[in-house]
């Protein structure tokens, strides 16, 4: 039976608070498209995307219509094209990634990801080529994203892996440096990747999944803060069972737009992942939720505490709400693209070291921080490999996406726009670890990962 | 299958007229209408029966909001099913 005080808060959640369907991620698998001649395999990709995702988009803006929820983004994911790109050896990767964009410039959608490759144990044929060629292949396209997995608790950490990837990072950034480094923004390094993550910059569709599949991601930190504003002095389980029914809410609520969408489509349901995804809008911040819960500003001491709390009963919400739950369901921390965390940022009160903390207890891990343009590759290898190592240990999902701003140091700010906001640089430690960073060889899995 | 139409904003002459004229035109039936104040909001809602809409459903959701707009209202037109599924478990 409706009720009036339901439908009241379902509005006000969509109309003042922020609560959206961040995105509708349609899983393709490419497998099928592998050739030896690069064009046909090209051809392929293009043909095979076209004719799964042409009504994605329009399929999207019923579905929207139809509930009155607005869907932000409708966003494709591939199998990791290093795949592909295994079978033809002797061409430029980019050809595919071309290929991607001219699909995504067809579909009209927002983003394709999969530029990947999954070398957490070593590589393959097609996976350095691929990885080298990520640089050009941001450069040269605008909704095409790129991610590699470097280490999984299953198998330790690729550190050769783990030192290409900070020269990449840092390569990507000195050929975006007119656009204000934009191409890092596209990519991101894991450990534990997950094989159905509808969120960008890090989706692909893992060699699991089926050949086609419709996941969504759904948003909406404002509406959790709301929710703890009215209850300033609840007890902090209380504000974890707050937290949980409005997660459940959310949850529910995707799972509706994903059901929808898989039978409008023809398509298999996969996943709601349910993550707090921060947007630089006023009002929806994680870092607010968190300042919400009694902390003068995200960053200071008792942040971990409050984060961990806020994660787990985000998902514990989410569990109850759809037996598909997957991805990376959790509490993004993104600094760009947060305002709560700019800002803490800029006082000085969140700093590197306290993000890599809170990447232990959220969902993914150090995202959109920018640093220093002269910063060496090898540092930016060392913070992938601590990144990784919490990943590994804790046996979570973790990645780095860090932004070089070339030509800047501490103080400036990299304007990216949109979904990815403004960055402050922030400080990196000026000794080197080039030694450790040049040993290369891979960190061996943990004890906990022998559980056969 | 039915939408739910609320109305939310400073009172008027003629809302209900107007919003239900765009019923009767898309040929969706009025179920029910309920009106309070809650919350400092002054809210009209009203539950339409959508099965035997006449022509595209989403057209009419395009006509409630342009409604709204000339009016100064907040006016949503949604499936009911939005409701159901984040309310109950």
């Amino acid at each position: 039976m409706l009720n009036v005080y339901d439908i009241l808060e379902t509005i006000r959640m969509i109309q003042d608070e922020c609560l959206d369907i961040r995105t509708i991620t349609m899983g393709i698998s490419l497998l099928d498209c592998i050739d030896t001649d690069i064009d046909k395999a090209c051809e392929k990709v293009y043909n095979k995307i076209v004719s799964k995702a042409s009504r994605l988009v329009p399929v999207g803006q019923q579905i929207e219509k139809e509930y009155g929820i607005p869907i932000i983004n409708k966003r494709i994911s591939v199998t990791p094209i290093a795949m592909l790109a295994a079978a033809c050896p002797n061409d430029n990767p980019v050809k595919f990634a071309l290929a991607l964009q001219r699909a995504a410039d067809t579909c009209g959608v927002n983003f394709i990801g999969g530029y990947s490759a999954l070398v957490h144990k070593g590589f393959s044929a097609g996976d350095i080529a691929l990885i080298k060629s990520i640089p050009e292949a941001l450069d040269v396209t605008q909704n095409i994203c790129s991610s590699v997995n470097i280490g999984s608790t299953k198998s330790g950490i690729n550190m050769d892996a783990v030192k290409l990837m900070g020269e990449i990072v840092k390569e990507s950034a000195e050929r975006t440096a007119d656009r204000d480094c934009i191409g890092p923004a596209k990519l991101v390094v894991f450990c534990n990747a997950v094989e159905d993550n509808p969120f960008m910059a890090g989706a692909f569709h893992g060699v699991g999944e089926p050949d086609c599949e419709i996941h969504v991601g759904v948003s909406g930190p404002g509406v959790v803060r709301s929710a703890l504003a009215k209850y300033p002095d609840a007890s902090i389980d209380e504000v974890a069972d707050i937290i949980k029914k409005t997660a459940f809410k959310i949850t529910r609520m995707g799972r509706l737009v994903g059901a929808r969408a898989s039978q409008e489509l023809g398509v298999p349901f996969g996943i709601v992942d349910l993550s707090l995804a921060p947007t630089p809008a006023v009002g929806d911040s994680v870092a607010h939720i968190l300042e919400e819960m009694g902390l003068e500003t995200c960053g200071t001491h008792g942040t971990t505490a409050c984060l961990a709390m806020l994660n787990d009963a985000v998902k514990k919400g989410g569990v109850m709400a759809s037996s598909s739950v997957g991805g990376l369901s959790g509490a993004f921390i993104p600094v760009s693209e947060d305002a709560g965390m700019i800002d803490a940022v800029n006082a000085g009160v969140l700093s590197l070291e306290k993000l890599e903390a809170m990447t232990a207890v959220c969902s993914v891990g150090l995202d959109m921080i920018v640093v220093p343009g002269d910063v060496s590759p090898e540092t930016i290898s060392a913070i992938i490999a601590d990144e990784a190592a919490i990943g590994m240990v804790n046996m979570k999902t973790t990645a780095v996406r860090l932004i070089p701003a070339i030509g800047k140091k501490e103080g400036e700010v990299l304007e990216f726009g949109g979904l990815l906001g403004s960055g402050p640089v922030m400080p990196v430690k000026d000794k080197s670890p080039a030694k450790f960073i040049s040993r290369g060889g891979r960190i061996p899995a943990p004890m906990h990962s022998l559980k056969n | 299958m039915r939408a739910v139409v609320t109305v939310i904003g400073k009172d008027n002459v003629g809302i209900l007229h107007k919003v239900s004229g765009i019923c009767t035109e898309y040929n969706a039936n009025v179920m029910e209408v309920t009106q309070s104040v809650l919350q400092d909001m002054f809210a009209m809602i009203m539950l339409v029966d959508i099965s035997a809409v006449s022509k595209d459903f989403s057209e009419m959701v395009d006509r409630m909001t342009e409604l709204g707009k000339e009016l100064g209202l907040s006016i949503h037109t949604m499936h009911e099913d939005i409701f159901n599924s984040m309310h109950s478990i």
